[in-house]
């Protein structure tokens, strides 16, 4: 049951430009795979670590600035991906030593001001970043001479980083280090009395979480083929926390349907809703009151419920004798 | 060689000396027990001989090996087991998960990032006997939280056992379970071998007291009396402190 779900949801998105009408709609469904890339990897840190990142745009956008400097340096496009993507790593290393000095309110707070010093740099560090009139690319990536100018390829080729990515996190959540890291989260103090090293743990899971986020943000900026300070600000870290927190932390499926949410709110109903900033907070506000958990979770509790209440309608009653 | 040794150990909170200068040691395969009213500095003392909290003074030797400055995490490594007084389980999982994690503590294999863990079947089929031990084998893909207090407390006993500690320090194994589980407790502590030294917390002096070889009582952050069960429970100062005569 789950496999038929899961192939044919594969299926539906392997098939958007047959069905999508348009390019239009093909290319929101580039950034709902975007992302989701970026709200499944902030969820291994939200979900399995227990460690809300209110920074995690900074990574995304060191990602993005990294890629946007090599080209304008002259590196190729994979030499400016590789860049982009150990930028993001050497940054998230440093968020992470600081950071994992502390736990819950207090990591919050640390990542808050550490994406407040990027975005404050790409802002104002204008002979690199160009300040705020950003950063742009002549030209899309390649690869095997499979041009990514046109909608339709650029959505293929997010696609099929989208699938690697999940995977990836699939692998990762459910492997023994996967399971150590839940551990850190449900019990750190136990976990380090069973011999764990649980800052080791938390630190490797911050670098998993970096990566993928870093991805994402060249994928980002690829679209676009720009970035400005607008994507390390904080309101892009809320917005992919939310993404997670309405979909269900802790889940796979979860920040997919949470970032399908939030982009489908800002790029589709924002054109008939003129208050759809609105209509969004009053979604999340539904959410928290009435499925706290997120919209995965929640939707799943819900089924089974109906279906154990349907199992005892469905049985006979008892002879009254 | 003494398996755990300890010299001078003393820590404050602020102005609260919680452990004034403790000498204790306990010899390969003893059973000693630790007795004392609430707040003479026990758990405080498993603690520090676990390392989640630092002395202020003193050295501690486990196996020769001097343990005062390691690392909480390489203690485990170095043969060291707990119970918490306090039930400290992963209520979220299966009583399953929740062993194997104990045993993946100590492999290398926890810092693998692709096998499936559940799939993993040498660690999944140890976790089912150290389960089995303990008499649980049959509730181990049961969730934790649906499972009784009692049951949980084995779940501890197996999680630190799963780790073939050479000192297993117990605290109050018996808090809080029924006459029937304390006997079932019981058993499976008399149950442990002999390699396996363990150093107990316990008030409960009917089931305790025959477990232990020696008993140390503690007051106020001292170790007061220390000797053979007879020779502890004729003691005078144990008589003031322990049974209020």
């Amino acid at each position: 049951m789950k496999r038929a779900a899961q192939g044919l949801a594969l299926l539906a998105l392997a098939t958007v430009p047959l069905w999508a009408g348009g390019s239009f709609y093909v290319n929101i469904m580039s950034q709902v795979l975007i992302s989701a890339i970026f709200a499944a990897a902030l969820d291994v840190l939200v979900g399995y670590a227990g460690l809300i990142s209110l920074g995690h745009a900074g990574l995304f956008g060191v990602a993005a600035y990294g890629a946007a400097i090599a080209l304008g340096a002259g590196i190729g496009h994979f030499g400016a991906i590789a860049i982009a993507l150990v930028a993001a790593l050497v940054v998230t290393a440093i968020f992470a030593v600081l950071a994992l000095r502390t736990t819950g309110i207090g990591f919050i707070m640390i990542t808050l001001a550490l994406g407040q010093i990027l975005w404050g740099l790409a802002y104002r560090w204008i002979d690199l970043t160009n300040g705020d009139n950003g950063l742009s690319a002549a030209s899309r990536p390649a690869p095997f001479g499979l041009s990514l100018a046109s909608a339709d390829s650029f959505y293929f080729a997010t696609l099929i980083l989208f699938c690697i990515a999940i995977a990836a996190i699939a692998i990762f959540t459910r492997s023994p280090f996967g399971a150590s890291l839940r551990g850190t989260r449900d019990q750190p103090r136990r976990m380090t009395a069973l011999g764990y090293d649980v800052w080791a743990i938390r630190f490797f899971a911050c670098l998993f979480s970096g990566f993928w986020s870093g991805v994402a943000g060249i994928l980002f900026f690829y679209y676009n083929q720009f970035v400005s300070p607008h994507a390390l600000a904080l309101s892009a870290s809320a917005e992919v926390l939310l993404m997670v927190i309405a979909g269900g932390s802790g889940t796979l499926l979860g920040p997919i349907v949470g970032a399908a949410l939030v982009v489908a709110m800002k790029n589709v109903a924002s054109a008939y809703i003129e208050r759809w900033n609105f209509t969004l907070g009053a979604i999340f506000v539904l959410i928290v009151l009435f499925m706290p958990e997120g919209l995965v979770p929640g939707t799943a509790r819900l089924l089974r419920r109906g279906s154990i209440a349907l199992r005892r309608g469905a049985a006979p009653a008892e002879n009254p004798r | 060689m003494t398996a755990l040794e300890l010299q001078g150990l003393a820590k404050a909170f602020g102005g609260l000396q919680v452990t004034r200068s403790i000498d204790l040691r306990v010899e390969p395969g003893e059973r000693r027990l630790i007795i004392g009213q609430n707040g003479a500095g026990k758990t405080t003392l498993f603690n520090l001989i676990m390392g989640e909290i630092r002395p202020d003074r003193g050295t501690m030797v486990l196996f020769g090996t001097d343990i005062t400055t390691t690392p909480p995490r390489r203690r485990a490594h170095l043969g060291l087991a707990r119970t918490y007084q306090i039930i400290t389980l992963f209520p979220k999982d299966t009583l399953l998960h929740n062993v194997a994690l104990s045993l993946l503590a100590l492999s290398p294999l926890r810092w693998n990032p692709w096998l499936r863990f559940e799939r993993h079947e040498p660690l999944q089929q140890q976790a089912r006997e150290a389960l089995a031990a303990v008499g649980l084998g049959h509730l181990a893909e049961r969730p934790l939280a649906q499972t009784s207090y009692g049951e949980r407390r084995r779940v501890e006993i197996a999680m630190a056992l799963a780790q073939k500690p050479r000192l297993l320090l117990l605290d109050e194994p018996f808090a809080g379970l029924s006459i029937d589980e304390r006997r079932d407790v019981q058993a499976l502590l008399f149950a442990i071998p002999r390699d396996v030294t363990m150093v107990m917390i316990e008030h409960d002096m009917d089931v305790a007291l025959d477990l232990a070889d020696r008993i140390s009582l503690m007051h106020f952050g001292e170790m007061v009396v220390d000797g053979t069960r007879s020779e502890v429970v004729a003691h005078r100062r144990t008589k003031e402190i322990y049974l209020g005569e």
